[in-house]
């Protein structure tokens, strides 16, 4: 009994905490490219509610997932644009895109509140793996965008430490004007990780939309991008350690929902607040520890760059 | 090839012309995206323009809007000032709206002179206090103050679901979650038989005395100074931790004032959807306006008449949402336009390599 619960929590906290782990991957590349993206909110948003109008008008979850990337895309090219092109404070572009994108989605979302999906993705039991004590039914039993985050994770990191693209990646990130001198397009390399960065935002949001939910909520999100972006800070910008974080807050949402089952004296309230206090103590405890450590972001996140 | 210039200087009839470009081709956009959605733009922004400011009763409201986006407005331009990105107005009016109503069921029986004063100041100083836990690990440890305001959102609006479900809950409410109603006199009065509420009163006096501090003292001065260049802040011994903490106590008090206005002149209690988000639409007023407080009253005046523009055409089928994505739009055009004033494209042929 005890060992069922455990389970079933584990793979729950995998589900609840694969939307953030897009959503923070995408945010890990765009940032060590050396720019802010504060919009993940609203590109999840966006990317939740065109999923949802894409797979009910055309019965695929497929061509959901695919119109998520390129709305998800779509808002982060207006931030890459502001940013890099035309120079504007990160700040303040990427608050922009969250609200606008907040706004966008309700727009859009309007008559899909209360619409079912025709087709739900079910989950894939994966032959051999998913029979393993505890491991198989925690992690094996999942649906198909969540056996994608597993793959996702190894790739971006290998991607980010032992490719020469992604050395340009970071070279752009720590010190724009080396990368320039060594012949690195530091605009285009940019431009192209903040809209890969959108394109998985957008990902996170059809998860929540067409696997998690599935429906349309207006800001079903309720703040997932902007825990996405605790996380990139606790995960010290690395791929690796972003699985493990998105685990652990999909495991708070996860267990507070359970309590609540459970029939706890808690009030539901408190218990829905538990993500939003996990992420500020997180995040206090992590300032601290990684001031001691001597880790932080990329040497040039938020700064815009000038080609002399 | 193109290339992008820093100008020398900026030229004024851009700087005045500029915020009204944005505007309209915010509209613009907006057009275009109305008539994708299959709606005659003329006919939505003519609803909008004579629900918003068409008669004395669309003014009022206009007017009843405007007042929590100034005061919160205001507090997120001090912050934003010092480069503090205080995006917790929401929480913080949350904040203040509770610690009134706490202050209003407590002392039924009070005087309004004596209960109002009392209410604004529970309303204000939980503001501050809602900001300063998001301002002390800031000031301390550096923890970035944009995701903990945000998180203090959200637990500050389900706290306020929490009571008006719970100890709060009227009994006579047939079981919906509300506060019982305020006692008269711990309602604010309204002027003539409209909505519009001593609220504006506190937002011009904000307004007033904002102006004069940012302008006229060294506070004011120095908040700018840490804004524009932090080092230099540092080495001319200025605290900016000290900074931080007033920066964001006067942030949160004003958010927490517009959360009390809401629950005393308007609601009468604590209840759901006591703000459309105000405290997020206040951050892109408090942009457009350049964080200047005059500026803020014009710029939530406007603010106010689209949201009630937007009621105003929901009635044919738009989508209240479509303000807020054309408050978005506003500020992105906005930011391009500021672009335009401070850099210049100029089109040149290739570079002659010197000899």
């Amino acid at each position: 009994m005890e060992m069922d619960a455990l389970i079933a929590l584990t793979a729950a906290a995998v589900s609840a905490g694969t939307p953030l782990l897009y959503a923070a991957l995408g945010e890990i590349l765009c940032e060590r490219s050396g720019v802010l993206n504060l919009g993940i909110e609203g590109m999840m948003l966006a990317g939740a509610v065109c999923g949802f109008l894409a797979a009910v008008a055309t019965e695929s979850p497929a061509a959901g997932i695919a119109a998520a990337m390129l709305a998800g895309g779509a808002l982060a090219a207006i931030h890459a644009f502001m940013t890099i092109t035309l120079r504007v404070n990160q700040i303040i572009s990427g608050l922009a895109l969250a609200l606008f994108g907040a706004g966008l989605s309700s727009y859009l979302g309007k008559h899909l509140i209360g619409v079912p999906l025709p087709v739900s993705p079910a989950s894939v039991m994966l032959p051999g793996l998913s029979e393993i004590h505890f491991i198989g039914p925690a992690f094996f039993r999942q649906d198909l965008l969540v056996y994608g985050s597993y793959i996702l994770v190894p790739l971006a990191w290998y991607w980010i430490h032992r490719t020469r693209p992604g050395l340009h990646l970071r070279a752009v990130g720590e010190n724009p004007d080396t990368a320039d001198a060594m012949g690195v397009n530091v605009y285009r390399i940019r431009y192209a990780y903040i809209l890969i960065g959108g394109m998985l935002a957008g990902l996170g949001g059809a998860y929540l939309s067409l696997f998690y939910a599935p429906c349309w909520i207006e800001n079903m999100t309720a703040g997932r991008g902007w825990i996405a972006l605790a996380l990139v800070i606790f995960a010290v910008w690395s791929p690796l350690r972003a699985l493990a974080g998105a685990w652990l807050f999909g495991g708070i949402e996860a267990l507070g929902f359970r309590i609540q089952i459970l029939g706890a004296t808690v009030s539901p309230f408190f218990l829905k607040m538990l993500p939003y206090l996990f992420t500020i103590v997180v995040l206090i405890l992590f300032t601290v520890y990684s001031r001691r450590k001597r880790i932080g972001a990329p040497a040039a996140l938020g700064m815009p760059y000038e080609r002399e | 090839m193109l290339i992008i210039e820093r100008r020398v200087s900026r030229s004024t009839a851009f700087r005045i012309l500029s915020p009204v470009m944005a505007v309209l081709a915010a509209l613009v956009f907006g057009a275009l995206f109305l008539k994708l959605s299959g709606f005659e733009p003329l006919a939505v922004y003519g609803g909008m323009w004579r629900g918003a400011f068409g008669d004395a009763y669309g003014l009022s409201e206009t007017l009843v809007k405007a007042i929590p986006l100034a005061l919160c407005a205001m507090g997120i331009a001090v912050a934003f000032r010092m480069s503090l990105w205080n995006i917790g107005a929401e929480g913080q009016l949350y904040a203040g709206a509770m610690a009134a109503t706490g202050v209003a069921l407590s002392f039924p029986d009070a005087p309004a002179p004596a209960l109002l004063p009392a209410m604004v100041a529970a309303g204000m100083t939980a503001g501050a206090l809602w900001a300063l836990i998001a301002a002390i690990p800031r000031a301390w440890l550096g923890a970035n103050e944009i995701l903990t305001t945000l998180m203090l959102n959200y637990i500050a609006i389900f706290w306020s679901e929490y009571l008006i479900h719970g100890p709060w809950k009227d009994p006579a409410s047939f079981n919906f979650p509300l506060s019982p109603a305020f006692a008269e006199a711990a309602r604010l009065p309204a002027f003539g038989d409209t909505r519009v509420h001593a609220g504006l009163i506190f937002a011009l006096a904000a307004a007033a005395v904002l102006t004069i501090l940012l302008r006229k003292t060294k506070w004011g001065y120095e908040l700018r100074l840490i804004g524009s260049s932090p080092a230099v802040a540092n080495y001319a011994g200025i605290s900016i931790r000290r900074h931080i903490l007033i920066a964001m106590a006067i942030s949160g008090a004003l958010a927490g004032l517009a959360g009390m206005a809401e629950v005393s002149a308007i609601t009468g209690r604590l209840q759901y959807g006591l703000s459309p988000g105000y405290g997020y639409s206040a951050i892109i007023v408090a942009w457009l306006a350049k964080l200047n407080p005059a500026g803020i009253l014009v710029m939530s005046t406007l603010f106010g008449g689209l949201l009630v523009g937007g009621y105003a055409v929901q009635f044919i089928g738009v989508p209240a949402a479509a303000v807020n994505m054309l408050q978005g739009a506003m500020l992105f055009f906005w930011l391009a336009a500021e672009f335009f004033g401070s850099y210049r494209v100029i089109h040149r042929g290739r570079l002659q390599e010197v000899r």
